[in-house]
């Protein structure tokens, strides 16, 4: 019908014994977040009755099954019982507690002026080929409908209406997006662990390799499920080590197992890609909701002195392109590569334009595959900065081009064995010189400025999915603000030229300790530190923009700006 | 001119000096028993004829570890953290398939940090040759027991062990690994034959070598000391290795019974029993090997298991013939085509 819509899947970790919730936003301005309160309510589920019904505003509809055994307690919510589980038997005894949730389905149709075609058409689409499944549940659907027309007399004022639809957008989630753009990226190697809420990224992979990467039946690439976290960061470290683009999919608890080997492939540089879709931590957390508590520890994995390169995508296309463009990067600067995604871009589907074709050819770095190419370099060295930009070159192994023993110990720069204090120290340095001077070679931040440039936020990753409505609050209040999203660490230059541009500059994002904050105060020039402010929240739920708006004028009125 | 003759150097199968071979000098303790296998896998790689940058050395961390600085200069190596080099080994080894993985581990190394990625490497049947150079203690950090440790072993200053050992062969024949076989570092004629044979085997060959360490644990009454070792060694077999390349290379006559075993790349291995008519394609009689020695207090060496039969991982993961090292941008990166066939597929 084209309607903007989004949709998001609320669940504990769990399999099927414990209640989830599914939020459906409608909206002409395309806002993607749960609003921030709910105008229709189906209770359905015992176990959360109580605490749904407590929730509601006065005047929420609420659709309700008769046959829940539950009470309706409340009298200042429109009430629409259905006795769906009855309903439902009429049609199949036997499917009758499954059917019943399609029967709500036809009486929001009907209520909500929604087409029954429009109903089947989905149905189809949901159940493919089986034609029974869409047979039953379309007739659910239909008696559904039925029964409100007849039993229900409508009082509320909520109706949908079709829009001119824009044709060349799908829906899809930012993992399946992430895994296509890996692909496109020439992923060879694959290690990964199960865990929420990742485990999609690797599946979807799997899911898509035969199709896109098979030469006459047989793998261009190398798919392995790992033992745990540890094994997959190390299978990924040695097929880079041999020459391969090698990725992992997984969670802050996988990073926090991996943090010895992230440290190995810094020291000893090699190319690798991490993935790390955020859930909501410490420790176990809670791991089916979302969070973006992760970024200091990507930032700064492992013991000693580390910096990595972290890329932040927040849109459904940005995850396939960055997919594909960490293997770029840390090819390109010899360097595991972070991307930094989270549960509700990951798992949720988002309204995707279409992906775009990688715009350059695989940027495969310094790598030297002929005795040629290594004579033709003055004084190489394994660790020697030849070019002065920081990134040595290397030869692989089976080539027997100046053959090393790679190693986490300190090393000169012919790769030797050492403690010398100096080697230590200037490899050190090298080391961040790289990391820094790829700053402003990562994905630039976005800037949608306002003429006044006097408040700024600051803000990353799937934040994007809600900035639109936060600055449409704010505008409501009379606020311009100005935005910058950055995409990635270190901090491209144009963050500090932004901040130089705005009086005061709101950090926004979602967690306790205001990460990306603590980040800049670390590296942006003393002078500018006054103009820095934070908005930090996590709760584990999506964000949701009126909460960070009320939160950021909070702190306005509090700085007097 | 010098009117002295000169020597003619001897060249391997591929015209290589034992040179070629060779690696750093050893800075490990003087008569250290990883020494003499360092100089061990120099001679089984130089015999079976491998072009050195064609291997690819594995270690983790411990004195173990440190060896591969000590062979094999012309090949490329990764000395990795601790307990972790088989999942290094792992993705380097689908990345390149070609290459011949020889990891050097540790009893600290294999038998405890690193048990887990051990046995899975195992059961993946990762193309590898696993040497674990065995000696029951921590070397590095000054002479704690390890996991091996003999039960009853007893250390110069302190205490005995009073914990069960692991039996890494035993462990490795009850998980289906493909080629277990027992040394010892002083037998260097019986250890060079099971190296050569690790190394033209198909999936993942362990020999655990017992390496007495010199320095904190070769008193008489530890069990893996020189004196304790060279007294109660049982030898299995003697081995004669005969490579494809020669098969009159090596020979040694066999007496009394014998069996030759194919590997994978069309070698022979021999075994030659002294003990007992053992077959090696009989898991219950190495087991039953391994525990006699144990109630014996003895060491039984010799290639325990072997099993020419199973698909390594590179197999499993059906791939092309290239090493995915070698693919190109045309065979990595799908088409343009193939993207917008994805998003019109989407868009429905």
């Amino acid at each position: 019908m084209g309607i903007p819509s989004s949709g998001k899947n609320l669940f504990p970790s769990n399999i099927s014994g414990l209640p989830t919730w599914y939020i459906i936003r409608v909206s002409d301005n395309g806002y993607q977040a749960p609003g921030n309160f709910t105008h229709i309510q189906v209770l359905f589920n015992k176990a959360t009755w109580e605490e749904d019904l407590e929730a509601l505003e006065p005047g929420t509809v609420v659709i309700w099954n008769t046959d829940s055994k539950m009470p309706m307690t409340r009298e200042d919510v429109i009430s629409y019982p259905v006795p769906m589980t009855k309903i439902a038997r009429t049609l199949n005894p036997k499917l009758a507690r499954m059917v019943a949730n399609v029967i709500y389905v036809g009486v929001i149709a009907e209520l909500l002026n929604i087409d029954q075609e429009v109903l089947e058409k989905a149905i189809s689409k949901q159940f493919g080929s089986k034609v029974k499944a869409i047979e039953l549940n379309s007739e659910a659907a239909r008696l559904g409908r039925e029964y409100a027309r007849d039993n229900l007399t409508k009082i509320d004022p909520y109706l949908v209406e079709a829009r001119e639809s824009e044709t060349d957008q799908f829906f899809i989630e930012g993992n399946e997006a992430l895994a296509l753009g890996s692909i496109f990226g020439g992923i060879q190697v694959l290690a990964w662990y199960p865990i929420t809420p990742s485990s999609s990224v690797a599946e979807g992979i799997i899911n898509w390799l035969p199709e896109l990467r098979d030469k006459d039946g047989k793998a261009t690439y190398a798919v392995i499920q790992a033992e745990d976290e540890l094994a997959a960061a190390g299978m990924i470290i040695g097929a880079g080590w041999a020459g391969a683009r090698a990725m992992t999919a997984t969670s802050g608890p996988g990073i926090s197992l991996m943090q010895e080997f992230i440290g190995l492939s810094y020291f000893a540089e090699i190319p690798c890609v991490f993935w790390d879709v955020n859930r909501v931590g410490p420790s176990t957390g809670l791991p089916t909701r979302t969070q973006q508590g992760d970024l200091t520890m990507l930032y700064e994995s492992s013991h000693g002195d580390t910096l990595h390169i972290v890329l932040i995508p927040g849109t459904v296309e940005e995850c396939f392109e960055f997919g594909w463009k960490a293997f770029d990067v840390s090819e390109r600067y010899q360097t595991p590569v972070m991307g930094f995604s989270d549960l509700d871009l990951g798992m949720n589907k988002w309204a995707c334009k279409g992906f775009d074709y990688p715009d350059t050819p695989m940027d495969r770095g310094k790598v030297l595959l002929t005795q040629e190419q290594l004579d033709a370099i003055d004084n190489y060295g394994r660790y020697r900065d030849v070019d002065g930009d920081g990134i040595p070159y290397r030869t692989l192994p089976g080539s027997g081009l100046d053959p090393i023993l790679y190693r986490g110990t300190g090393h000169d720069e012919e790769g030797n064995y050492s403690e010398k204090p100096d080697v230590y120290f200037e490899l050190m340095a090298r080391l961040k010189r790289k990391i820094m001077n790829s700053a402003d070679d990562l994905p630039e931040p976005l800037f949608r400025e306002e003429k006044e440039c006097e408040v700024g936020i600051v803000y990353y990753g799937s934040m994007e999915n809600i900035i639109q409505e936060i600055d449409d609050i704010l505008e409501e209040t009379g606020r311009k603000v100005s935005q910058c999203r950055v995409r990635a660490l270190p901090l491209h230059s144009g963050v500090k030229e932004f901040m130089e541009r705005h009086e005061t500059v709101i950090v926004l994002e979602v967690n306790r300790d205001a990460q990306l904050n603590g980040i800049m105060r670390k590296e942006m020039p003393t002078e500018l530190l006054t103009r820095i402010h934070s908005v930090a929240y996590s709760d584990g739920l999506p964000p949701r923009a009126t909460l960070y708006a009320d939160m950021i004028l909070k702190v306005l009125e509090e700085v007097g700006a | 001119m010098s009117d002295k003759p000169v020597r003619a150097v001897k060249l391997n199968v591929i015209n290589e000096p034992k040179d070629s071979y060779t690696g750093g000098k050893s800075s490990l303790c003087p008569g250290c028993g990883h020494d003499q296998i360092s100089s061990v896998i120099i001679n089984a790689a130089w015999e079976n004829g491998v072009e050195p940058h064609r291997i690819a050395k594995m270690s983790g961390i411990g004195c173990s570890s440190k060896t591969p600085a000590y062979y094999l200069s012309q090949s490329h190596g990764f000395n990795t953290v601790h307990g972790r080099m088989p999942s290094v080994t792992t993705g380097a080894h689908v990345a390149n398939k070609d290459l011949l993985y020889l990891g050097v581990s540790g009893d600290g190394d294999s038998a405890s940090i690193g048990v887990g990625q051990f046995i899975h490497a195992i059961r993946r049947n990762v193309n590898m040759v696993y040497i674990i150079e065995n000696n029951g203690v921590y070397g590095l950090t000054k002479g704690q027991y390890s996991a091996t440790a003999d039960k009853g072993s007893k250390k110069k200053k302190g205490l005995t062990n009073e914990t069960q050992p692991i039996d890494m062969c035993a462990m490795a024949i009850n998980l289906g690994c493909s080629f277990v076989a027992r040394s010892f570092s002083g037998a260097k004629k019986q250890l060079a034959s099971l190296i050569r044979a690790a190394m033209s085997h198909k999936g993942f060959a362990l020999i655990d070598v017992i390496s007495p360490c010199v320095t904190f644990n070769n008193n008489e009454e530890s069990m893996r000391s020189y004196g304790y070792v060279k007294d109660n060694d049982v030898e299995l077999h003697t081995l004669g290795y005969i490579p494809h390349f020669n098969p009159v290379e090596e020979i040694e006559v066999p007496s009394g019974h014998y069996r030759d075993i194919t590997l994978h790349d069309g070698s022979t291995i021999r075994l030659e029993t002294i003990s007992e008519d053992h077959d090696p394609s009989d898991t219950m009689a190495a087991l039953t090997a391994l525990h006699e020695a144990e109630v014996a207090a003895n060491h039984v060496t010799g290639l325990l298991y072997f099993d020419g039969s199973r698909p390594a991982l590179h197999e499993d993961l059906d791939m092309v013939d290239t090493p995915l090292i070698d693919l190109g941008e045309d065979e990595l990166r799908p088409s343009k085509e193939a993207l917008n066939k994805i998003n019109s597929g989407f868009r429905g």
